[in-house]
């Protein structure tokens, strides 16, 4: 009853909904970057939403299936084929033991999740069953997919058949270029008016240092900060600040040059300022940039970020109802 | 009823960060530490993430289940409440063995020597001089010699943050690298701006490094004693004591950890932040004969 990884891709990696609590202690959230697609694989193989599944990113790996098993594959348009033969993508559909599932490059979108009936089933570690990388635990031993590894699969559910189709108009969209949502806030009054402007003016493209921790954008002007003697204990560089607590999606901008997004494997804090954050309805839409996708910051209020948030659960609901 | 005094901000929709003070002060850290304790306690429905910082906090919370606004009124409602309450903690105190001036750190930092202020200097003769101690010898001194406060764990998974317990002007304070290393040995004993740091992972970090502790901090498979209720050693609020070790004693304490028998010293331990402002010297040589019995 399992799957074996055969190459494995980039940054191939078992992630769940996540792990919260633990933050306090530096462990971060984890868990899939695209949760709206992440949990729509699930739904289309008859999971439980939140049940582990294989996230595949920019380059999906090659799996080998000991075991006839019902598949689906979401987010980043990948096709899947199987034994060569190609197989839908937003669709579930059946592979028998033997058979080898690759996948195309990505045309469009960052991250692929494969959801297997049954689930991914790796231990529980702090109620997730998610990897979470600078600390070595959950998912597969703690690490990215390496060749040979042999992943149990659980027991599917009486719901798993093949063919259960995600409506076109509910798969993730997957622009190259896109608007992230942000809250200004927690040491935004520390950059001048100006560079607030400029922050939200400009265009911003996604550089290469871009992953489950955080994603660093580039090519937009860079901020000035408000003249002040440096806080006792702050750092010397006018964006330091006395180390403090990161949100999720918080946009720290180390030295004013190239602001980072910290997303679900989060350094839990540091001594950068952060300027802003982005809403939790956006999030998703982030782990789907490839490297030089082009953001723009658009500023909103909380009215909005949680109007957003209400339109993206009832997206999810719409989901639910059309897999049921 | 006491003002709210802190700076509330909203981090988007699932967070509320508290700033008490823009500087480091230990007066900032206890009033988080008294206020996230008391939101802990209430068990607020919709709360997912209660951090506790230097001179800050943050909460994570479901707007599903209570709104933003609601949530940063109870916040500002618990400042009010806790108001100028006697500061004082049940914590304990715990004796950290390092090996200072150690091959792997030595190793290390001359590896990356062109991303450090004082390429000709090591870590700690750069620290020693800007700090304005005569020897490496009489700054190491110092760095043991009085008790650090462990004012936040993070960054990465079970990292402390230490504060020295010591007047201002006598706190070691150095820059960190100009630019940061991508290699640092796990369990390194670091300092940057204020604080100090025992990196509970091996990877990238920016603090000088003064020494390595054999005494394993963050261990997800929980072999030793001490990670029986959890894999992260470290919490908020606890008081550390370094002790100076040779390489002898380094190489037999890591024989223990290897066999699964090494156990650190810990004694409980209340500490009150007035009766430590009054005089620091003589409060933290109580803190030393309760941890070593006397």
């Amino acid at each position: 009853m399992t799957v074996e990884i055969v190459k494995p891709g980039l940054a191939t990696t078992i992630q769940d909904a996540g792990r919260p609590g633990y933050y306090n202690v530096g462990i971060p959230l984890s868990g899939a970057l695209d949760q709206y697609s992440f949990r729509c694989a699930n739904l289309l193989v008859g999971n439980d939403e939140n049940a582990a599944v294989i996230e595949c990113t920019l380059l999906a790996p090659e799996l080998l299936f000991n075991v006839a098993a019902i598949v689906a594959v979401t987010g980043a348009d990948a096709t899947p084929r199987v034994n060569g033969t190609t197989a839908p993508r937003n669709e579930s559909f059946a592979v028998q033991a033997g058979d080898k599932v690759t996948f195309d490059f990505m045309r469009l979108g960052a991250r692929a999740y494969v959801a297997v009936a049954g689930g991914i089933d790796v231990p529980v570690i702090l109620g997730s069953r998610s990897t979470y990388g600078l600390g070595a635990f959950g998912g597969f031993q703690g690490r990215k997919l390496a060749v040979g590894d042999k992943l149990p699969i659980g027991k599917p559910s009486a719901a798993a058949k093949a063919g259960r189709q995600l409506p076109a108009e509910l798969a993730m969209p997957l622009p190259k270029e896109t608007e992230l949502r942000v809250v200004p806030g927690l040491y935004f009054h520390r950059i001048t008016e100006a560079s607030a402007d400029n922050f939200f003016a400009d265009t911003w493209a996604v550089a290469p240092e871009a992953d489950r921790i955080g994603y660093r954008y580039k090519q937009g002007r860079p901020l000035q900060w408000r003249d002040r003697k440096q806080p006792f204990g702050a750092g010397s560089d006018p964006s330091n600040i006395v180390d403090a607590g990161y949100p999720y999606g918080s946009i720290q901008v180390p030295g004013g040059v190239e602001p980072i997004i910290l997303h679900r494997d989060a350094v839990s804090g540091g001594g950068y300022a952060m300027i802003g954050t982005i809403i939790s309805a956006d999030m998703d839409k982030i782990a789907q940039m490839q490297p030089n996708y082009k953001a723009r910051f658009v500023r909103v209020d909380m009215d909005a970020a949680l109007a957003a948030r209400a339109e993206y659960k009832a997206r999810l609901d719409r989901v639910r109802k059309a897999l049921a | 009823m006491a003002a709210a005094t802190a700076r509330y901000s909203f981090g988007a929709d699932e967070h509320v960060f508290v700033e008490f003070s823009e500087d480091m002060s230990l007066e900032s850290f206890f009033k988080g530490m008294a206020i996230t304790d008391a939101l802990a306690k209430r068990k607020v429905p919709g709360v997912t993430e209660i951090c506790p910082a230097n001179a800050s906090y943050l909460v994570r919370f479901d707007p599903d289940v209570i709104h933003p606004n609601e949530m940063m009124k109870l916040l500002q409602q618990l400042e009010r409440d806790v108001g100028n309450a006697e500061l004082e903690v049940a914590t304990r105190i715990i004796e950290v063995p390092v090996y200072y001036d150690d091959p792997w750190t030595h190793e290390t930092l001359m590896r990356f020597r062109e991303r450090h202020q004082d390429p000709k200097a090591t870590d700690l003769e750069y620290s020693a001089r800007v700090n304005g101690y005569a020897s490496v010898d009489a700054f190491i001194d110092a760095h043991a010699g009085s008790p650090w406060f462990v004012s936040m764990v993070g960054f990465v998974a079970g990292l402390p943050f230490l504060f020295q317990m010591v007047e201002r002007a006598k706190q070691i304070e150095t820059p960190k690298y100009l630019r940061p290393r991508t290699d640092t040995p796990k369990l390194t004993i670091g300092h940057g701006g204020c604080f100090g740091a025992i990196y509970s992972v091996r990877g990238a970090g920016g603090y000088q490094m003064y020494g390595i502790t054999p005494a394993p901090i963050f261990d997800p498979a929980q072999k030793l004693p001490y990670f029986r209720e959890f894999m992260c050693f470290f919490k908020p609020g606890d008081i550390v004591k370094y002790r100076k070790i040779d390489r002898a004693e380094y190489d037999r304490m890591n024989a223990q950890v290897e066999a699964g028998t090494y156990d650190l010293r810990i004694r409980p331990v209340s500490f009150s932040l007035k009766k430590f402002l009054a005089d620091p010297a003589a409060y933290n040589r109580k803190l030393e004969e309760t941890l070593y019995d006397r």
